[in-house]
Formats: C-alpha cells, structure tokens, sequence
C-alpha cells in the first residue's frame, strides 16, 4: 500500500477513474484561478506603489473598490460554484440501485471488506483489498465499526468519511487495470497511519473468473490430507546442502497448522469459509493467502512477515486488537503460517 | 680506531660507503614498513567486520530488506517501521559473533542464513524468505556495513 501511495505523478494528480478525474479538474481549475487572482492582485500593488500618479488614481478610486472587490469576486465566484456543482454532480447522483455493491466496514486499525449480491446478501468477505472489474461504475457502502474513519483510495475518487450507525454511500470506477494504494483518511486511533488498503482493478473477464473461484471456493483442507507427512519429507539439514533453491524445504505441517488454529483460540476471531473456524472480530482469513499485504497494508505477505505477524504483531502495530502469540512455539506458529498459505 | 683513520680507511674503500648508505635506506624503509603495518593492524576491525562490502549492494540490500519486509520481525537500523521483536535486534550485526549464536560468520553464509534459514539451521525460527540469491548476497552486505562505533 505504501508502494501503491508514492511514485510520480501523485496519486491525486492522477486518476483512475471518470469520479477521480472530476475532481482532480476542478482542483487544478481552482488552483489555476487561484493563480490569476494573485497576480492581479500583485499587479496592482505593484501599480499602486510605483505607477504614475494617473495610474494611481485610476485605481485608488471608489469604482475599483466596486469592480475588483464586488463585481469581480462575484461573477468569479459564482460562475466556479455553478461550475463545480455541475462538473461534480455525478459524483453524488442517486444510486440506481442495480449496481455492483461492495460493503467497507473501517475497524481500528484494517478494513472489513464484503462483496454484496443483487439481494445484498454478502457472498464474499474478504480484508483490506478491494477487487473490481474496469470499466464498471461499482457503489461502496461504507461504515464505521467502532470509530469515524475515512476511506480514500485517491486514484479513483475522493474521501468518503465511514460513520459507526451510518452507511455512507461512494462511487467509483477504475478506467485501467492496476493497483491503487488507499488509506484510513480521518484520525482514529494510535495505529491510523498503519491502516492501508489497496485497490486492485482487473479486466472486466479476469474479474469475473477471478470472482467465480473465490465465491466457489472450497476449503484448503481436503487438499491438506494429501501432503505427506511431516515426518516423511526430506530435510536437508546439512550446510554441504546450501546454497539451495526455495520450496525443495517444507519442514511445516499445514495440517497440524490447522489443528492448532482450531485449538489456540485464532478461530474464536478469524473466520475461515468451510471449516469451522467462524470468528468474526477479526480479518476473515478465507482468502488470506492470495492477499498482497499483512496488517492492513502494511507488510509484504510472505512466511516471514506472518510469523513475525502471529507471533508479534503488537511490536509491529502496537494496540491491535491482536494479542502476540509469543505462548506458542516458533514451530507452531510456523504451521500456523503454512496452513494460513494455503488458505487462496 | 679514530674517526680519521675510519675515514681514511673508507676513503681507501670506496665501495665500503656505498655499502653503508644502502644499509641505512634499507633500515630506514624497514622502519617505515613496520610503522605502516603497524597503523594498518591498528585499523583493522575486529574479526566480525572485516569484510568491506561496496556502498551499491548496501544500497539495494536495504531495498530488498524492505521488500521481504525483514523487520516484520528484526529492528534493523535504517528501517524506521517496523522494528518487530519475534526476531533478535540486527543493531550492530557487524560486530557479531557467530550468525545466529551457531555458524561461522562468514558473508556467503549469512546469504545462505538469510535465503534459506532452515537449510543451515536446523531449528531455526526463522523460514526461508522470498529473496533471490542476489538479494541475500546484497542483504548480507547491508548488515556487515552497518557500522555504528
């Protein structure tokens, strides 16, 4: 997310999307008046200071006082209202209702994520990534669990505060593919600027393949009874061995991982379709496999970020609601994370 | 034997003072010699940070660092967020004893440490990270670079 938020240009100053794109112009056509004003205003201090005296009556008068400072401001300031309102009234037309609806719930300190159907049921639930379709105006619902946070992916639209007890309403559409960095735009709590998020528009086809594997997916735990044993696999231990490639070690058991996310007390918070994990205060972990960041878009997904996380995470993102798990063994926490892996 | 007749006698031999004065330079150069050696072993670093690596592959080791997300789990000097504690602090790595309290500290096996844990460790907490050997390499020398004394 971080990654996503730097580069040039700016994410602000460069849309995404028809919702973006309205107000980046009329931010550059109000920095632009701007910059006129200023300069007549310099050019008549600059006038009424070393003009000729005929220069300096002629704007020393009452009628300047008229025209610069009342006529002037008025028809500017009127003709950049009606303007606005006009260029941005899309961004607050009513919802048709037949739209792709997404529902984000911001908590301290990561965002809840849950695709709707037509019905509003949620189909899919899912952390801090948002995946939509290019192309396709999609409505987010956005709340607020505990506190007032703000949502802002800045490449396809504007803030949107999310209000615990209310749903706020938010238009966007991505008009490319890519990955467009968000985050948490009102302050809600120690860890705020470590709550990320990320935007990821695809093709419209690959979005629909990409959805139907989600929403069909089964648990990875069948496919967990047909790895070896642990004790079966070969460990190349030996220094002679190195350097060696990656993946020819798993000395992790996914399926004892598993055993000891229903046992440690992970499941009493995380939810995992198909099995009977289905705690909801925390991320559901359907999909954590396949996401691009840990902690709400804070840090790369690999092995190591996740037994820093399940071990740790309070020296990562001190005051999550997330204890450290420093009770279990570096060798628990390390099936937890190969089982976690596993979960696409 | 007076000086007179030991200059008499040189003058004599002239031979025998070319002799004594490539004598003298050779003293002189031994000396020198000895006092450069002597300033460049009161130099050298302590065993851990003799390995000098260059300012390029520091530069893309902290890139990769932040990359693998390294300090999800270490405090590592010149990363400012995170500094995780599951892992011990990397402060000073280039006065380091053994790698890991266990392997030789030398740089090609801390890249093997750093790609590959498991492989040389046996019980290590640490996983085999996703970094290219390359990576590791320029990794391993970020650490030995670190020098904060």
């Amino acid at each position: 997310m971080i990654d996503a938020l730097w580069g040039w240009p700016p994410p602000v100053l460069d849309p995404a999307g028809p919702y973006a794109d309205k107000v980046t112009t009329l931010a550059w056509a109000l920095f632009g008046m701007g910059v006129v004003v200023t300069a007549i205003v310099c050019a008549a201090l600059w006038l009424a200071v070393r003009g000729s005296p005929r220069m300096k009556a002629l704007i020393g008068g009452e009628r300047t006082i008229w025209i610069g400072g009342i006529a002037f401001p008025g028809v500017v300031l009127l003709g950049l209202l009606v303007w606005g309102l006009t260029l941005t009234a899309s961004l607050t037309q009513p919802i048709r209702g037949d739209e792709m609806r997404i529902r984000i719930t911001g908590e301290m300190w990561w965002f809840r994520v849950q695709y709707l159907n037509a019905d509003g049921d949620i189909v899919m639930e899912d952390a801090n990534e948002l995946h939509l379709p290019v192309g396709v105006p999609v409505v987010l619902e956005l709340e607020g669990a505990d506190v007032i946070h703000s949502f802002w992916v800045p490449h396809l639209s504007g803030k949107k505060d999310m209000i615990p007890g209310r749903r706020t309403l938010l238009r966007v559409q991505a008009d490319r593919p890519g990955e467009f960095g968000g985050l948490c735009a009102e302050y809600c709590g120690s860890q705020h600027a470590l709550m990320g998020f990320v935007a990821i528009a695809h093709k419209e086809s690959d979005w629909q393949t990409w959805f139907d594997d989600r929403t069909t997916r089964v648990a990875r735990t069948e496919m967990l009874a047909e790895t070896a044993p642990p004790d079966a696999m070969p460990y190349p231990g030996d220094a002679a061995a190195y350097p060696m490639e990656l993946g020819t070690l798993e000395r992790y058991d996914a399926r004892r991982g598993m055993r000891l996310f229903m046992e440690s007390g992970c499941a009493a918070c995380h939810r995992i379709a198909g099995t009977e994990a289905n705690g909801l205060a925390g991320p559901d972990l359907t999909h954590v496999g396949s996401r691009r960041s840990l902690g709400a878009g804070i840090l790369p997904n690999n092995r190591g970020t996740m037994m820093g996380w399940i071990g740790d995470s309070q020296s990562i993102k001190p005051g999550n609601r997330m204890p450290s798990y420093d009770v279990l063994s570096a060798e628990d926490i390390g099936h937890i994370a190969a089982f976690l892996e596993l979960q696409k | 034997m007076t000086s007179s007749s030991l200059m008499a006698g040189l003058r004599d031999h002239p031979n025998e003072i070319d002799r004594m004065g490539r004598f003298a330079a050779m003293k002189r150069v031994g000396v020198a010699s000895a006092i450069v050696l002597g300033l460049l072993s009161a130099c050298k670093n302590p065993i851990g940070s003799r390995y000098e690596p260059d300012d390029a592959a520091q530069e893309r080791g902290l890139l990769a660092i932040n990359e693998a997300g390294c300090a999800a789990c270490h405090e590592i000097p010149g990363v400012a967020w995170p500094k995780g504690r599951l892992g011990p602090s990397l402060d000073g790595f280039d006065d380091v004893g053994m790698i890991a309290g266990q392997l030789p500290n030398r740089p090609d096996l801390l890249a093997v440490f750093i790609r590959n844990a498991p492989s040389v460790k046996r019980h290590t907490t640490m996983p085999a990270m996703p970094v290219t050997q390359s990576e590791a390499a320029d990794i391993a020398a970020y650490l030995y670079g670190l020098d904060d004394d």
